[in-house]
């Protein structure tokens, strides 16, 4: 293997990495503030992709451009979700949670099919596209941006959460809930902030994914399973964690199809999540 | 699945009023492939929906009175229908002997599953099941001697009994589809009313306090994890003959894995009705939504069915069951 390839395919998992960080970041967040696994989050991630080529198809607004305005607009629609759904099940069991954003899910798939049909969307021109070479590598240029915009985000968001009053807050009532309600947190405005933060990071994810790739209904679930899979193998609720296994399994992903076949490239991550919740059955940084 | 009002009246009167709707709903069921013969839609649906309460009954084992939520059962579908169709394929094995091999199969796996992965928790476990059916999905879709991607069609054979196809009148497969809901309902009420009933729901209310009592909450839960996965492989053998056709996309999909779990919940988790009702409602919806407005390609049925999904979720969450404000009535 020549050091060419070698660079290649680590800057190609390393970009595919930090966007499955930011989306399973915006999953983690959500489920440590009130135990909730959102089965629709791919689905969020869809929307923020359509809404990003409908700015660059109709107006001609480039996904650079549309970004903070995607971003803001899935905070708003992640509140909504909270409110109008989210709320109604936050005392019910596991399944009635898991099934309400299930049911959210299928709904929102079908619902963006029913809009835009089943057709593959791409934003051909984006300001990102082309590729860059440096020295003897070429890599394309839209996923590296995507990759270190996806950073950027998540660095932004660690130090919201870390070093703001409100990220704080976040925390107490993720860390105690009762004991963050007797010191007069509003946990209700904590849980639809944490909806929102979730829903601005997979708006983030989205606007850089639709730089380079396809956008169609179905989208969400290529993405979502392996978020999932990053969150739980992160320890579910650790930021952390969801940074750490998001990277790792970009990495992992593209060597494993790039050396066995492209259509095998998740069986080794699923088999690392195995492998380590056998071993620690709270992921690599979660809670015991 | 009583008339409102029947857990005022003495149990007894309530026992016999329940028995006697079960009879006559069986009556009726027994009866209705006599009108259907020429309505190849409505068998379809029925013979569907059977097969879907069977699995919820067998997913209900696991999840609804054991506590351990899979949604990875379409894996077990998989194995049976898989199983069965190699074994006829490579040495004519009867499909019967081979549905009955595809359970053993099944239930061991199941086991193995469970030896592992038990003692994770909530959505840790939840997670492992998924992972486990999308690596099997991913490995079958690829590995050439199942067939790979292309799938595998079914050795036809003269229609009988004991061949387990019919070709013309498809009325054998609605009589052995209500067989197999029957069975696996009957199980699940007969395990229900004894101390393995009672231990598994004492494993999902408080496992420590199960130990304590001197149960070992893991070998219980290894046997509702066979059994569940046995039920599940032999309707997935029942599918194949039925079909005549499987790939990966048919019996191992995630779809599949949630839809088996949806039809419990959605009928009422932990009761022996619930599945039942929860296939029997949302079948119906998703074949007569299909044919109403998939024409359009725009999916209606579905934006309908996440609807329903979302509104049982928020107003019924103990299923549709609760509606007949039957005693218990699922997980609180």
């Amino acid at each position: 293997m020549t050091a060419t390839l070698a660079t290649q395919l680590l800057v190609s998992g390393l970009g595919m990495g930090c966007i499955f960080a930011l989306i399973a970041i915006g999953l983690t967040l959500i489920y440590g503030v009130m135990n909730i696994v959102n089965f629709a989050h791919g689905e969020f991630l869809m929307i923020s992709m359509y809404g990003t080529w409908l700015a660059y198809s109709f107006w001609g607004v480039d996904p650079v451009v549309a970004l903070p305005a995607v971003g803001a607009l899935m905070f708003l629609f992640g509140v909504l979700v909270y409110y109008v759904l989210v709320r109604q099940v936050l005392d019910g069991t596991m399944h009635a949670q898991i099934f309400a954003t299930f049911g959210l899910m299928v709904f929102l798939q079908a619902a963006a099919q029913f809009v835009f049909g089943a057709d593959y969307h791409a934003i051909d021109k984006s300001w990102l596209g082309g590729v860059l070479r440096i020295g003897g590598i070429t890599l394309p240029s839209a996923q590296l941006a995507a990759g270190l915009g996806a950073l950027l985000a998540t660095l932004a968001l660690y130090a919201l959460i870390f070093r703001t009053h409100l990220g704080r807050q976040l925390r107490a009532v993720s860390q105690d809930r009762t004991a963050a309600l007797t010191l007069g947190i509003d946990a209700d405005r904590m849980n639809a902030l944490a909806w929102g933060i979730g829903a601005a990071c997979v708006g983030v994810a989205g606007a850089l994914l639709s730089s380079f790739y396809y956008v169609f209904p179905r989208v969400g679930a290529v993405f979502v399973l392996i978020s999932y899979v990053a969150v739980a193998l992160g320890g579910f609720g650790s930021i952390g964690g969801a940074l750490v296994a998001g990277v790792l399994i970009g990495i992992l992903q593209v060597i494993s199809g790039f050396f066995v076949a492209s259509t095998l490239k998740f069986l080794p991550v699923y088999l690392l999540y195995l492998v380590v919740v056998l071993l620690r059955p709270t992921g690599i940084l979660g809670r015991q | 699945m009583t008339i409102a009002g029947a857990s005022l009246a003495p149990p007894v009167r309530a026992e016999w009023v329940r028995g006697g709707l079960i009879a006559l709903l069986l009556a009726v069921l027994l009866a209705l492939p006599l009108f259907l013969a020429a309505r190849p839609f409505e068998l379809r649906l029925l013979t569907v929906m059977f097969l879907y309460a069977a699995m919820g009954q067998a997913w209900n084992l696991l999840a609804g009175y054991a506590g351990q939520t899979s949604l990875g059962h379409g894996m077990f579908f998989g194995i049976g229908a898989y199983t069965s169709t190699m074994a006829a394929i490579g040495i004519g094995l009867n499909p019967w002997l081979g549905g009955l091999l595809g359970s053993a199969v099944a239930a061991s796996v199941g086991v193995v599953i469970g030896l592992a992965c038990f003692r994770l928790k909530g959505h840790y476990f939840v997670i492992a099941t998924l992972v486990l059916a999308e690596s099997l999905y991913l490995a079958f879709a690829d590995w050439e001697w199942v067939g790979a991607a292309m799938g595998l069609d079914l050795p036809i054979e003269e229609p009988s009994l004991l061949a387990f196809q019919f070709h013309r009148d498809k009325r054998p497969y609605y009589y052995l589809a209500l067989a197999l809901v029957v069975a696996a309902t009957a199980l699940v009420v007969w395990l229900d009313r004894r101390k393995m009933g009672h231990v598994l729901r004492a494993i999902r209310d408080d496992e420590e306090a199960t130990r304590s009592l001197g149960f070992s909450p893991m070998r219980y839960k290894l046997i509702a994890m066979a059994l569940s996965a046995g039920m599940i492989a032999f309707c997935g053998t029942f599918y194949a003959q039925f079909v005549l056709f499987i790939d990966p996309p048919s019996v191992l999909s995630l779809q599949l894995s949630v839809m088996i779990a949806l039809v419990a919940i959605v009928g009422g988790i932990g009761t022996a009705s619930g599945p039942i009702v929860g296939a029997a409602v949302l079948v119906t919806i998703s074949e007569y939504a299909r044919i109403w407005f998939s024409g359009s390609g725009r999916n209606i049925d579905l934006m309908l069915y996440g609807l329903i999904i979302m509104a049982v979720s928020v107003y019924r969450p103990a299923g549709i069951v609760s509606l007949f404000g039957r005693r218990g009535g699922g997980r609180r």
